[in-house]
């Protein structure tokens, strides 16, 4: 449960599923999905393959149609949205794919003008400016002139990124922002993701399955597990949380499974972490007892 | 069987009324159109040249052979001839061929960005997809088809012409005095309601089989080989529809 919306001061530009199911032909993929994406934070729904992650987000952004339940945009109810509602509020969604989609006839500069020249009513130069603002904050300025099929697959995502972001969404949907690139690379992606987060104080989500970005920038973890959330929390709960099949899926290997330990211990050391815990663990057994 | 043929119907004609909605950005719009058009127009005009010159001689040396009596005016196989070009070549022809060559540009263009999501990514900036992709490939096609049939005819005649007084099978005064012998422009209608009906095939079809793709590379190859297959077919359909539609009592 998130209380930011009634912190002072705090835009919210909250998404929430409420009761999303989603089947193709008899193959149910999502089954009754309620979670809420947190503003102004880095949301990640992560999963193994074929956990429907994919499906969510399209959902989400309606690329795919829900069979059953609705998805609020800051209130606004997207599903129920004519054609012209949905134009509308798509202007403020900008998506990052899992295989870039840049148009291939295009330069990476045309390709981040592409959706200030659909919309933007400026004249060439603030467009430009803008362009440049855009691709100096993933550093490929220096690439501006060349086609996607010259530059690789990190700068791709980056490109995407700027494109992503050109118009100043509220809203980041990223569909594995850091599948097929070196540890290294990735990090730099998770990087501008999050701070692109923080300083426009946008509504991001990312589909991953990247431990890193899970550690580093999970401020709000959705675990999917075969087409139901399995459970919520943020990258400190991960560590202590005693959910048998989130365990599994994160600390899949011996190597995890150490690092989770001394980063368990480590988390220990600070006092006020200690004390929360403790509150929480506490809260954890009325509840079992309540239940009981 | 029959249903799927229905229920693809259906999509077809949603399709087509998906693509009217108040573009985003006229601008934006023409100039994909103008791209359209010269991707479409200016990229077929070398193969219809050069079919339409060879088809033009070609029917100048058979005409030339079954007519072989000294009771028929030389004059009659340049008539001859033109009212073939005119009536079944120019257009027919041409849009077999321009079936494969703009067919298979559209849907192979328009499948691969299926599958590397740009339509998606199109979609999502909230630009109609429809509207943006297909109208302005329909469109360019609907302009530029037709224009390219005329210049088939004229080149067809043209070849014959050359081919005739080449191989001396006809002298370039009773060629000429041929071509004016009972001239009907009713035929040139024809032969442009055609080219019009052609060319709507010719971009809608392939729209529909490169814009519904999934999969991945291989799909975008089958629904190219798909999409010219039925727009062959469709248009000796349609070809044969408007013929005893329009020229029975003619
Ligand atoms: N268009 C579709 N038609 C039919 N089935 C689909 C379609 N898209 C996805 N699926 C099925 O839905 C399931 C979930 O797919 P999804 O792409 O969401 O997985 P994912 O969690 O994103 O996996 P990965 O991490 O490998 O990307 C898969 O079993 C897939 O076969
Ligand atoms: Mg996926």
């Amino acid at each position: 449960m998130s209380f930011q919306h009634l912190l002072p001061g705090n835009l919210y530009y909250m998404i929430e599923l409420v009761n999303i199911k989603k089947s193709f032909g008899d193959r149910e993929i999502l089954k009754d999905v309620t979670a809420t994406m947190e503003s102004g934070k880095v949301n990640l729904i992560i999963g193994a393959s074929g956990s429907g992650k994919t499906v969510m987000m399209k959902c989400m952004v309606g690329l795919m149609e829900v069979d059953a339940g609705h998805i609020q945009y800051d209130k606004q109810n997207f599903t129920n949205l004519d054609v012209a509602g949905r134009k509308e509020l798509r202007k403020q969604i900008g998506m990052l794919f899992q295989s870039s989609a840049l148009f291939d006839s295009m330069t990476v500069e045309q390709n981040v003008m592409f959706p200030l020249d659909m919309f933007s009513m400026g004249t060439l130069r603030e467009k430009k400016k803008r362009v440049l603002e855009c691709l100096d904050r993933v550093n490929l300025k220096d690439a501006a002139k060349k086609l996607p099929a010259e530059i690789s697959g990190g700068m791709k995502k980056r490109v995407g990124i700027a494109r992503a972001i050109v118009l100043n969404p509220k809203y980041l949907f990223c569909d594995e922002p850091n599948s097929g690139l070196d540890p290294q690379t990735s990090l730099v992606i998770d990087q501008l993701i999050k701070e692109l987060t923080h300083e426009n104080n946008m509504t991001t989500v990312i589909n991953t399955h990247d431990m890193n970005t899970v550690m580093e920038s999970g401020d709000h973890i959705v675990y999917m597990f075969q087409g139901q959330k399995q459970w919520e929390g943020n990258n400190k709960d991960i560590i202590f949380s005693k959910d048998q099949k989130l365990n599994d899926f994160i600390f899949a290997s011996e190597f995890l499974r150490e690092a989770k330990e001394m980063r368990q211990m480590d988390m220990f050391k600070d006092k006020d972490w200690r004390e929360q815990f403790k509150k929480q663990a506490e809260a954890g057994s009325d509840e079992k007892k309540a239940a009981e | 069987m029959e249903f799927k043929f229905f229920s693809l119907f259906g999509q077809f004609l949603l399709m087509l009324k998906g693509m009217f909605t108040k573009p985003e950005n006229f601008r934006m719009y023409w100039k994909e159109f103008m791209n359209q058009c010269v991707d479409i127009g200016i990229g077929s005009l070398g193969i219809v040249v050069i079919i339409s010159i060879f088809m033009g001689g070609v029917t100048t040396l058979q005409t030339a052979y079954q007519l072989v009596s000294n009771f028929v005016p030389k004059s009659t196989i340049a008539q001859v001839v033109r009212d073939t070009i005119v009536l079944e070549f120019a257009p027919t022809l041409t849009c077999i061929v321009l079936a494969g060559v703009i067919g298979s540009k559209i849907a192979s263009e328009l499948g691969n960005m299926r599958v590397s999501e740009q339509i998606d990514a199109i979609e999502i900036m909230g630009i109609n997809t429809k509207g943006y992709l297909l109208f302005p490939k329909i469109a360019a096609s609907m302009l530029m088809i037709p224009a390219l049939v005329i210049i088939a005819g004229f080149l067809g005649i043209w070849g014959g012409k050359t081919a005739g007084v080449m191989s001396g099978i006809i002298s370039n005064d009773e060629y000429w005095r041929g071509l004016r012998q009972e001239f009907k422009p009713y035929n040139v209608f024809f032969a442009l309601t055609k080219s019009y009906a052609f060319a709507f095939i010719i971009s809608t079809i392939p729209s529909f089989y490169g814009y519904n793709v999934n999969g991945g590379a291989l799909e975008i190859g089958r629904a190219s080989t798909r999409s010219v297959v039925v727009t062959c077919i469709l248009i000796l359909v349609a070809d044969y529809g408007l013929s005893a539609l329009l020229l029975a009592n003619g």
